[in-house]
């Protein structure tokens, strides 16, 4: 979306309210509902689609602070978007310092009433002048990046293959970005420790591969550079987490099928095409790996994905995958491949993964 | 008690030398009431040092009080305490009362029981014509001085002054001194002055505190108070009438038992039980006399003193199956509800008052009248047990609290009702002074130093009745000043942030400023319709919490009425129509209120 049709709707929405007040009407803001309870697997695109639940605030005397505030931060971003501005969500927190009485107390505030505004116009925060804290992630391998140098304006190319030991950082707006790669796959990590252990040691050179790091749970920016990725070079992606529900049901899953959150955006923030090499509850028992006995947490995550995880309804294979976990009551982490050696995971495991699509999850 | 007479001496005869009756009756001779009250002196409230010196000053001030109001003079107290030695005081009381004549003094003043108010049936402090002679007992014991009295009857006549001594084994006063007085210097009124062994502390219990709830009770009266440490303090006058004087009264037939009926048969001068019935008794006329002689199957016109004990019997008995109308009220003298409030403003700072007082009541065939005030609120404290003071007869309760009626009437209130908190069958905690006051004729007490209030049924019923009255005003109160502090925020809410969101469209749609006044306008209407219909909504919510309170109370009176009173009928569609008046009375004053709020806004 350019600037000047974001413009154009932040000013519409502005008008609309005007109007209703001036004729003493009672002005509302209305927004699709953020959460789990309100996506809808689409089993075609393969993401989440946010439902037809909605919110509305009307302004009354006891929403009159939320009211003020949403105002106040929509006319922030209507001044960074006509600029071309951008104000990282720490940033519009400490903007909002200005406003009196209205300012927030907390950044998490400041992040909910964005957040909003996000949904209320179904775009992503980026195409309103706001910019996260946190950044993507890790990449090195087989790429070349094609960035705009900010000073000069000129394109610029990042050789990934050259990083050393260290690696290119995907920024936090990834949209102008090129692309330039003879890669076969791309593989995404879990933890930066596994990571390391792969670059270290050129798996990527070995395996014709691009290596990103996702450092938990991916950000905005990092699905969506994945994604890019994936869909302009004719990528597939791989995903290597640790073997818990939490590497299963919120690192992958938010990956491939986006979040509840986000629910408004996550046509844009997934990667459907992705598939899951491991660490699987079969790889527990076929490597013999040194194993933790699942949590209280892990376990009650898994019955929550049972109930109310339309991802988790829509794959059978995942259903029985998560069953063989809580029956072994056992978790292991990509760590534990060290047990069979520290390269074991390059010479033996992720080859054997790479020609056995029998043992990936979809 | 006095024993009866003694036994006469009998002539020695050997036979008889050996009964042990003769023996014993050589011991057996008369107690005098004052050798009695000599050995036990806790029954009148002298048990220890601290208490005495309270009720000496107390029974002094009792006096003072009881003999201005009867002549109809504003009381005007002056209550000295010095310490003379180690535990040795001198207490000294002076009213401007009517004076006493020289001839009584020393009866009044060195004669146990000697007194006008025991054989009259009307509200007075006093009854039984002890205290007094009792503390000038004490004061002989402990210190061997005599008391000293000073009294003057009118200005045109001379004062009279007094030293006096008990005798106690005859209980009859002995003049150590007596002259008259040309440098009195008041023209009526009487000084007490008395050495006693006594200690003095403040708190709980201290004569600085009676004083101050003799001036809640008393707003009539002005006490002038010099403490042993010579501060000085003034409980002034906030009411300038006397209350109504109480009438005398004749005993009503209910309140009688047998021993006193077949005394007052013996005594009857009366020719006929007909004219005894209808002249010694109130309420009772011709045809109501017919009618208890019909039931006692006795004639009319026989000799009331030729009545034995099974014919009393028989007459009580009838007296008790006959319907008769409950005494007269006037013998009684209530402070009245407001006057009681203003006694509770003028000692005890708080931001709440409220106060009511029931109508007559009769235990016994004594009426009586019980009035409640509260003090709610400001400095008092908020996490300590609610302060209860206890009246009869307009006389402080310091002692005894937890055998009292009054506390059995706090505790069995349900207070949660009313927005107190309350743990099951404790005092309630919380920012609240209650005062409780009975009037009667003859107010029950459990001893005889009148420390606490018998719990009578009928008299635990009207202080619950009036608790709860009370109780409704405070929790109405506490439930508007909830609402005003609601409003309040609220209001502040729409000042902080209104301006935001006219200046947020203004700056996304670039307002000139005249249209973003005009906005900020629009949102204050709207926001001002929003706030009234909230609140309108509040209210609703209340009037039914309303209606769960007065269901709770509701059950305290049920309770009662399975207690065996008829009176609860009328009471519930009384309170019903009460509830509705508050509740139209609310929504005006809501009004009010959101038109000062609108006013205020204005402004700025």
């Amino acid at each position: 979306m350019k600037n000047e049709e974001m413009l154009a709707r932040i000013k519409s929405l502005s008008e609309e309210l005007y109007r209703k007040i001036i004729s003493r009407d009672k002005p509302q803001l209305s927004m699709p509902v953020r959460a789990l309870s309100n996506v809808i697997y689409n089993p075609k695109e393969g993401y989440f689609e946010i439902g037809n639940q909605k919110k509305t605030r009307t302004l009354t005397v006891n929403t009159s602070k939320t009211f003020a505030q949403t105002l106040r931060m929509l006319a922030l971003s209507k001044n960074l978007v006509e600029t071309d501005d951008i104000a990282t969500k720490r940033e519009a927190y400490y903007v909002s310092k200005n406003w009196g009485e209205a300012r927030f107390t907390e950044q998490p505030e400041s992040d909910m009433i964005m957040d909003d505004i996000e949904a209320m116009f179904m775009v992503n925060r980026e195409q309103l002048g706001f910019i996260p804290e946190e950044k993507g992630g890790d990449v090195a391998g087989k790429l070349t990046v094609i960035d705009i140098d900010p000073e000069t304006g000129k394109e610029i190319k990042i050789d990934c293959t050259r990083m050393g030991t260290g690696a290119y950082s995907i920024p936090s707006s990834v949209e102008h970005l090129k692309f330039e790669t003879k890669a076969d796959f791309i593989l995404a990590i879990e933890t930066a420790g596994m990571y390391q252990r792969l670059v270290k040691h050129a798996y990527w050179k070995k395996s014709n591969s691009i290596l990103i790091s996702l450092g938990g749970v991916p950000t905005r920016a990092c699905r969506r550079f994945i994604r890019r990725l994936s869909d302009e070079m004719k990528l597939p992606v791989y995903v290597f987490t640790d073997g818990d529900p939490y590497g299963y049901l919120n690192i992958y899953r938010t990956l491939k099928v986006g979040s509840g959150n986000a629910a408004h955006i996550n046509k844009f923030f997934c990667v459907p095409q992705a598939k899951y090499w491991g660490i699987t509850p079969q790889d527990i028992i076929d490597y013999k790996l040194p194993t933790h006995p699942l949590k209280e947490v892990d376990i009650k995550r898994v019955k929550d994905g049972f109930k109310n995880d339309p991802f988790v309804k829509a794959y059978p294979e995942w259903q029985k995958a998560l069953r063989q976990l809580v029956e072994m009551k056992k978790r292991a982490e990509q760590q534990a491949l060290a047990q069979h050696g520290l390269n074991f995971v390059i010479t033996d495991y992720l080859p054997e993964k790479l020609s056995n699509q029998k043992t990936w999850l979809p | 008690m006095p024993k009866p007479a003694s036994a006469e001496k009998q002539e020695n005869e050997n036979p008889e030398d050996e009964i042990i009756a003769y023996e014993l009756a050589r011991k057996q001779r008369e107690i005098s009431i004052a050798e009695f009250f000599e050995k036990n002196r806790h029954l009148l409230g002298f048990d220890n040092k601290r208490k005495a010196l309270l009720t000496a000053i107390k029974e002094a001030v009792d006096n003072s009080l009881d003999a201005c109001e009867e002549a109809g003079i504003l009381p005007e107290i002056k209550v000295e305490v010095v310490e003379m030695g180690e535990e040795r005081f001198r207490v000294s009381i002076t009213d401007n009362g009517p004076g006493i004549v020289k001839e009584q003094i020393p009866n009044i003043f060195a004669k146990l029981l000697y007194g006008s108010k025991f054989h009259s049936l009307k509200q007075a402090r006093g009854q039984q014509g002890i205290g007094i002679s009792a503390a000038v007992l004490y004061g002989q014991l402990t210190t061997g001085k005599p008391a000293r009295i000073l009294s003057r009857i009118s200005p045109t006549k001379p004062a009279y002054y007094y030293e006096l001594h008990i005798n106690t084994s005859t209980n009859s006063p002995e003049i150590v001194k007596e002259e008259e007085r040309a440098d009195c210097e008041f023209e009526h009124g009487t000084r007490v002055e008395i050495d006693l062994e006594a200690s003095y502390q403040k708190g709980d219990q201290s004569v600085d505190e009676y004083l101050k709830q003799t001036a809640i009770i008393n707003p009539h009266a002005t006490i002038i108070y010099i403490t042993p440490k010579a501060e000085q303090f003034i409980f002034a006058r906030v009411v300038n009438e006397l209350p109504p004087p109480a009438k005398e009264i004749k005993p009503h037939p209910y309140g009688v038992e047998l021993g006193y009926l077949m005394k007052m048969l013996r005594n009857a001068e009366e020719k006929t039980l007909q004219s005894f019935l209808t002249n010694e008794f109130s309420r009772v006329g011709a045809s109501t006399a017919k009618e208890i002689c019909e039931r006692a199957a006795l004639l009319p016109n026989t000799k009331p003193s030729s009545l034995d004990r099974t014919a009393a019997e028989k007459l009580l008995r009838a007296i008790r199956e006959t319907k008769i109308l409950s005494p007269p009220t006037d013998c009684l003298s209530p402070i009245g509800a407001k006057n009681l409030e203003n006694g509770l403003r003028k000692e005890i700072n708080a931001e709440f008052y409220t106060s009511t007082s029931r109508p007559p009541s009769v235990y016994r065939g004594n009426p009586f009248i019980v009035e409640c005030a509260f003090a709610y609120g400001g400095d008092l404290p908020a996490d300590k047990p609610v302060t209860l003071l206890r009246f009869a007869n307009r006389v402080p309760l310091l002692y005894q609290q937890g055998a009292c009626a009054t506390t059995k009437a706090v505790v069995s209130t349900n207070w949660r009702a009313y927005g107190i908190s309350q743990s099951q069958g404790a005092m309630p905690v919380g920012p609240l002074v209650i005062a409780l006051h009975l009037a009667s004729v003859w107010a029950p007490f459990t001893s005889e130093a009148k420390e606490a209030i018998a719990h009578y049924p009928e008299i635990l019923r009207e202080m619950k009745l009036a608790l709860q009255e009370c109780g409704r005003e405070l929790a109405r109160y506490i439930g508007k000043k909830h609402r005003v502090h609601d409003e309040l925020k609220k209001k502040s809410y729409i000042e902080k942030y209104l301006p935001h969101i006219a200046l947020a469209i203004s700056e996304i749609l670039g307002l000139s400023e005249e249209q973003e006044k005009e906005l900020e306008e629009a949102i204050k209407d709207i926001l001002e319709k929003s706030r009234h219909i909230e609140s309108l909504q509040d209210e609703g919510a209340e009037a039914e919490i309303e209606g769960e309170r007065l269901g709770i109370s509701g059950n305290v009176e049920d309770e009662l009425e399975s207690e065996g009173f008829e009176e609860n009928e009328d009471e519930t569609p009384k309170t019903s129509k009460r509830r509705k008046r508050a509740s139209a009375l609310n929504s005006e004053e809501s009004d009010a209120e959101s038109d000062y709020l609108k006013g205020g806004s204005d402004e700025e």
